[in-house]
């Protein structure tokens, strides 16, 4: 009776200690982490509801940023861009990483070399590439048109130069950077499929495409979760390479969400009108990334 | 224990034997398709290299010459005349350096928080710090950008710090890695009177080295590249980085297609040394990060 209460005492210090331990611990980096990103998130509430600028105040406007929003023709081409972009960048990167990642996990000599090369271009900086594809994509010169015509095509795209074809140059190389890292995941995935499963469909009689559909895209669900969440977020926050390779333009044909908030922020200095966006991109992030949860949730209880 | 420490391996498996004919059609066609695959994944560097090896006439020719003639190393020596190379690569090594540290530095120390000491709370602030994963920066850069001023820590190298030194992914990943070293082996050092601190800097760090060359290489790379930080916060030519130099010294040199190249080369170059030295741990990194999905 009388060590009940000592025990109960001694798991209390106990509880206290360990969260005074585990609270120093995580303090040097949750300190810089709450006030540089937590922080900022939360004034990005705030505000988006007034209408500071450069010449006053934070001014509580309530949602007349977002009224404005609805009538605003630059937003509305940003956002349609963001999706153009979204809808086939999304789409071909699967594919093309999936299809590097199935090539490369066999038995074959060089898999090392060229996974390694798979993946460079994504750790290579934006600039630097941005440079080399404009000048590989150049209209009368280039060596991608050089190409085109040496194959038939009399007139070929314009690419950065043309209103229709900048979209479709960005999405090339937004592909061809980002399809390695991907790959390097879905190779992940694949070493966690068992290899029984494998030998019980071939004794069954399956060929290699039903093995595929069967085994394989079943087995890789859960990495194909993340690769896409991770895609549908990396494609509607795309910039930098905007940016640097076409600059939303020829026209406003390349300009994105995130580039619209930089412009309105950074070149007009309207920070609360910036933030407003900010918001709606924040919230298509979320609401996707929910979205796509629950999806993934329902498919893997059936 | 050695075994149980080993990270997740990306060992590929080997397929079961089948009739010799059909594998040697099927694997010269496997090999056919990722031969035109790395070439066309590795045209582009190609290029940039013989360019930056070109006269300025030469680099748009027709038809293509595939092979600088004559090669004109002149280039890299030019352009650390025509541009601010020294002062831009300086401060790039500075940040670079200094984010790695920090991140390896509070990322694991946290990490071993969250993996390997129970409080409450712990999970909840875990998810908070896995939330802001998927919150596009660009989405907070305003308000960040408002507060940083606020602090005076625009237009200073501490900006760049501040901004990438202190990721939730760092924290990420050394917990994952955290998490598959037992607890035995730290109630072991509890036992023998070892503060927790201690276990951290004498036995969680030396296990997980692998993990840390992980965290400092993908930092470094992610600074080293990073554009859109110095763009937004590096005002004055005196603590530019190499990526927001090299692409004001193109839009100033637009026509000088050669010496961009090489400008475009020698920011690649030491990446590509780090990546070809550490290689495995680039792809275990990614590797153990991507899997929690």
């Amino acid at each position: 009776m009388t060590s009940m209460p000592m025990v109960r005492r001694g798991r209390a210090r106990l509880v206290l200690r360990n969260t005074a331990v585990g609270w120093s611990f995580l303090l040097p980096n949750f300190a810089g982490f709450a006030a540089l990103t937590l922080v900022p998130v939360a004034l990005l509430f705030y505000y988006a509801f007034t209408s500071w600028n450069v010449f006053g105040g934070a001014e509580w406007t309530g949602l007349d940023n977002f009224r404005q929003l609805s009538h605003d023709h630059s937003f509305r081409t940003a956002l349609t861009n963001t999706v153009y972009y979204t809808v086939f960048h999304i789409p071909l990167t699967l594919v093309a990483a999936l299809g590097l990642a199935l090539l490369l996990n066999r038995k074959l000599r060089g898999v090392a070399f060229f996974r390694t090369v798979a993946f460079f271009p994504y750790i290579t900086s934006i600039v630097a590439l941005a440079q080399v594809w404009n000048m590989l994509f150049s209209p009368s010169y280039g060596p991608i048109n050089q190409f085109l015509r040496a194959i038939g095509i009399a007139h070929p795209p314009g690419w950065t130069t043309s209103a229709d074809w900048s979209m479709p140059a960005v999405i090339v190389v937004g592909t061809w950077r980002e399809a390695g890292y991907y790959m390097l995941l879905f190779l992940a995935g694949l070493q966690t499929i068992p290899t029984q499963l494998y030998e019980a469909a071939r004794v069954d009689g399956a060929n290699a495409w039903q093995r595929l559909l069967a085994v394989t895209l079943p087995g890789l669900r859960p990495t194909t979760f993340f690769v896409v969440v991770m895609l549908t977020i990396g494609s509607f926050k795309v910039f930098d390479l905007i940016l640097v390779m076409t600059n939303g333009g020829p026209g406003q044909s390349t300009l994105v969400v995130s580039q619209y908030i930089y412009q309105k922020g950074f070149v007009e200095n309207q920070f609360g009108y910036a933030s407003a966006i900010s918001i709606v991109l924040f919230a298509i992030c979320f609401v996707v990334t929910v979205v796509q949860f629950l999806i993934n949730r329902r498919g893997s209880e059936s | 224990m050695t075994i149980l420490l080993q990270p997740p391996s990306l060992e590929i498996p080997i397929e079961p034997a089948r009739p010799p004919q059909r594998g040697r059609t099927k694997r010269l066609l496997g090999y056919a398709v990722l031969i035109v695959a790395a070439a066309a994944i590795l045209l582009p560097f190609y290029w940039m290299l013989i360019s930056s090896l070109k006269a300025n006439n030469d680099v748009y020719t027709i038809p293509v010459k595939w092979l600088p003639n004559p090669v004109v190393w002149k280039n890299y020596v030019d352009i650390w005349h025509k541009a601010d190379m020294t002062t831009w690569l300086k401060n790039t090594l500075i940040l670079s350096f200094a984010v790695t540290f920090l991140q390896v530095l509070t990322g694991s120390f946290a990490a071993y928080g969250f993996a390997k000491v129970r409080f409450p709370g712990r999970r909840v602030l875990f998810l908070a710090y896995l939330g802001t994963i998927a919150v596009p920066w660009q989405s907070y850069m305003i308000p960040q950008f408002i507060l940083f001023s606020k602090l005076h820590l625009s237009d200073t190298l501490w900006s760049i710090v501040a901004l990438q030194a202190f990721g939730a992914f760092g924290v990420f990943l050394m917990k994952q890695y955290y998490e598959t070293i037992p607890d035995e082996l730290l109630d072991a050092a509890r036992i023998d009177g070892m503060s927790e601190y201690g276990i951290w800097r004498r036995i969680m760090l030396p296990l997980s080295v692998p993990a840390i060359a992980s965290l400092s290489l993908l930092t470094l790379v992610t600074t080293w590249n990073d554009y859109l930080g110095p763009l937004i916060y590096l005002r004055s030519h005196s603590i530019w980085t190499i990526q927001i130099g090299l692409k004001t010294f193109v839009n100033s040199y637009n026509a000088e297609y050669s010496l961009i190249m090489t400008g475009s080369v020698l920011s690649v170059l030491p990446i590509a040394v780090i990546f070809l030295l550490g290689q495995r741990y680039f792809v275990e990194g990614i590797a153990t990060t991507g899997l929690k999905g």
